[in-house]
Parts: C-alpha cells; structure tokens; sequence
C-alpha cells in the first residue's frame, strides 16, 4: 500500500523537485556567503520549512539579535499560511498520526499540488498525501544541503547573490499581478511600504507598514470585496 | 550573532512558522468556517504582503549616491521582462540575479 502510494505520489512531485532543488541551492549558497557553516542550510531547512522565509532569516541573522522581531516578520510572512489550513481539514481529516507532520510539512509548493491532486483510484489517499509532502521536503533539504557544501567548497565572488530574494518577490508579485483585476491590495501593500520605508527609515518600516496595509484593508472592505468576489 | 544567538533566532522562526500552519486547525477544524472578515483579509493579504516584500527587498537601495539604484533598476527590468517573456519562474530568478551580479562585480564597481 505505502510503494503503491509513493509511486503514484512521486510524478506529481518532479516540477516541485526542480523548482526546490534551484532555490534551495541558491539559499544553500547564500548561506554560506553569509558566513555560516554549511550544517544551517540542512538545520533550517528542517526546522523553518519554508522557502521565502529562510531567505529573509538570513537577513535576519546578519542584524542585531532581535527574537521578537524575528518571531513578529515570520508570523508576518507566513500569514497566508493560516489560510492554506482552511482548505485542508477534509484532506487531513483521516491522517491519523500522519496528521502533525502533513500539518507542519504544508508548504505553498504542497499545498498546491495537494489542492490540485488527487490521488489515482485504488491508491490510499492518506499516504499519497503524505508522500507529496515528504518527497517535496526531501527536495528542499538535499537543495540547500548542496548549496550550502558547493558553497563553502569553492570560494567564488557572491556579491550581488542577494539579488535572488528580491528577483524571487518579483515574479511571486508579477504572477499575482497576472492572475488578478483587481490590483488595490497589491497597490495598497507597496504603497504603505514605500511611505513607511520614507518615514521610518529601512530598519523600522515593516510594523508601521503592517498597520497601515490592516487599516487600509478594512477601510476599503466594502469596495475591494466586492471586486475579489468577482473574480 | 553568536552561534548560540542563532540557533534560537532559527527556533523562534521555526515555532513561528508551524504557528502560522497549524492556527487554522485549532480555531476552525470541524465544520465551523472562519468569520466572513478573516475569510476576506485571506484573500487580499498575500497580495499586499508581497508587495510589501518586495519593498523590503530593495530597503537598502541607496538612490541618493553612486551607483544610484542603476543596477537594482536594471536587474528589475531584466526580471520583468523575462517573465513576460517566457513566465518561467527559475529563468526569471535565475537571469536577474546573474545580471544583477555582474552589474555590482564589474560595472559599477
């Protein structure tokens, strides 16, 4: 039953392995021109999971020791986590102790195979479920892991590698430009970043930033609502 | 950081992200849907926090001294283009920081 599953599993998985093999080697690289030692790509790749955020946590560590504003910018980006749930109780539901590790293992990258896939008749659901997450959460450990290696074993020049988190926001940002009419959310979230980013300078902009997008969005509940609901 | 500074950075961002997973079993599991109002800042959020980031990423950007953002703005357009272009997620990251890379190392240096 579990080969059945893991074999049925494994081909909804190979855009996955590409996709987190490439950026995990890029985080794994960054890393290391960060300073660390190579065992942090495979240690955070386990206990963090989740691709944009280990970029911005290495920015993190390079600023002064702030857990609390770690904590607060991790909540922050992972926000759309708590609504990827909403959609998974049903699929979930049977997972007995599977259940705690499909649960932290939910990246966006399962979540959307596990949205869009369904398992092939006669192929017990619970471990095809369970196979996605843990063959994609393979990928991304062995992605960083080689990264990090290839990267503290040739000294090569890393200036300007940075780049790939703010290239990698872009197309997130460009795709859900592409795939909405309505572009009032993304326009309000740049929009009170930029002001806060002018008036509280680049080490404070993102509480301030977060208030104002929260504030703006229930402001203008009524109208952009309206709008989302018909797309 | 120390070493030891890190690691607890790196567990406070681990609990927080399984935090964010595992909220909506705790609040909503079982029939009971979330409030029309969380539903909602669920659908408009990602986009602004993206946003948001992107942003966040450009923070350090200096505009007011040498070399200005040039090479920033020109890695940008690189990005945009190329995912108009081909809509390739990896082509797009990849071409942009490479460009971006090669700008900073050895054009304006």
């Amino acid at each position: 039953m579990k080969k059945k599953a893991f074999l049925a599993a494994l081909p909804f998985t190979i855009p996955i392995f590409f996709g987190y093999l490439f950026s995990g080697i890029a985080f794994g690289i960054l890393l290391t021109s960060h300073g660390h030692a190579w065992w942090w790509a495979p240690v955070m790749a386990v206990v963090i999971l989740a691709g944009s955020m280990q970029f911005i946590a290495l920015e993190i560590l390079a600023a002064p020791f702030n857990p609390l504003m770690a904590l607060a910018m991790t909540l922050m980006v992972n926000a759309r986590h708590m609504f990827y749930g909403l959609s998974m109780f049903d699929k979930f539901r049977n997972a007995g102790v599977r259940k705690p590790y499909q649960i932290y293992a939910l990246t966006d990258e399962t979540y959307s195979v596990l949205c869009e896939v369904e398992p092939p008749e006669g192929v017990d659901r619970d471990w095809f479920n369970f196979f996605v997450a843990a063959l994609n959460q393979s990928y991304w450990v062995g992605g960083c892991t080689l990264g990090a290696l290839a990267g503290s074993a040739f000294r090569f020049n890393t200036k300007g590698i940075d780049f790939v988190l703010t290239a990698l926001f872009l197309v997130i940002f460009l795709s859900q430009w592409e795939s909405t009419r309505d572009h009032r959310p993304a326009l309000i979230g740049v929009g009170c970043a930029v002001l806060a980013l002018l008036l509280f300078g680049p080490d404070n902009f993102i509480l301030p930033s977060m208030i104002g997008i929260f504030l703006l969005m229930v402001v203008l509940r009524k109208p952009v609502e309206a709008s989302v609901d018909h797309e | 950081m120390s070493e030891h500074e890190i690691l607890i950075t790196v567990l406070v961002m681990g609990a927080g992200t399984v935090f964010t997973r595992v909220l909506p079993f705790l609040l909503f599991s079982g029939k009971r849907q979330p409030p029309p109002f969380v539903a909602y800042l669920g659908r408009v959020l990602p986009y602004a926090i993206i946003g948001l980031l992107v942003v966040y990423s450009f923070r350090n950007t200096q505009l007011l001294q040498y070399p200005y953002g040039i090479p920033e703005l020109i890695a940008m357009l690189i990005v945009i283009g190329l995912h108009k272009w081909k809509h390739s997620f990896m082509l797009s990251i990849l071409g942009g920081t490479a460009v971006y890379m090669i700008l900073v190392q050895r054009v304006f240096v």
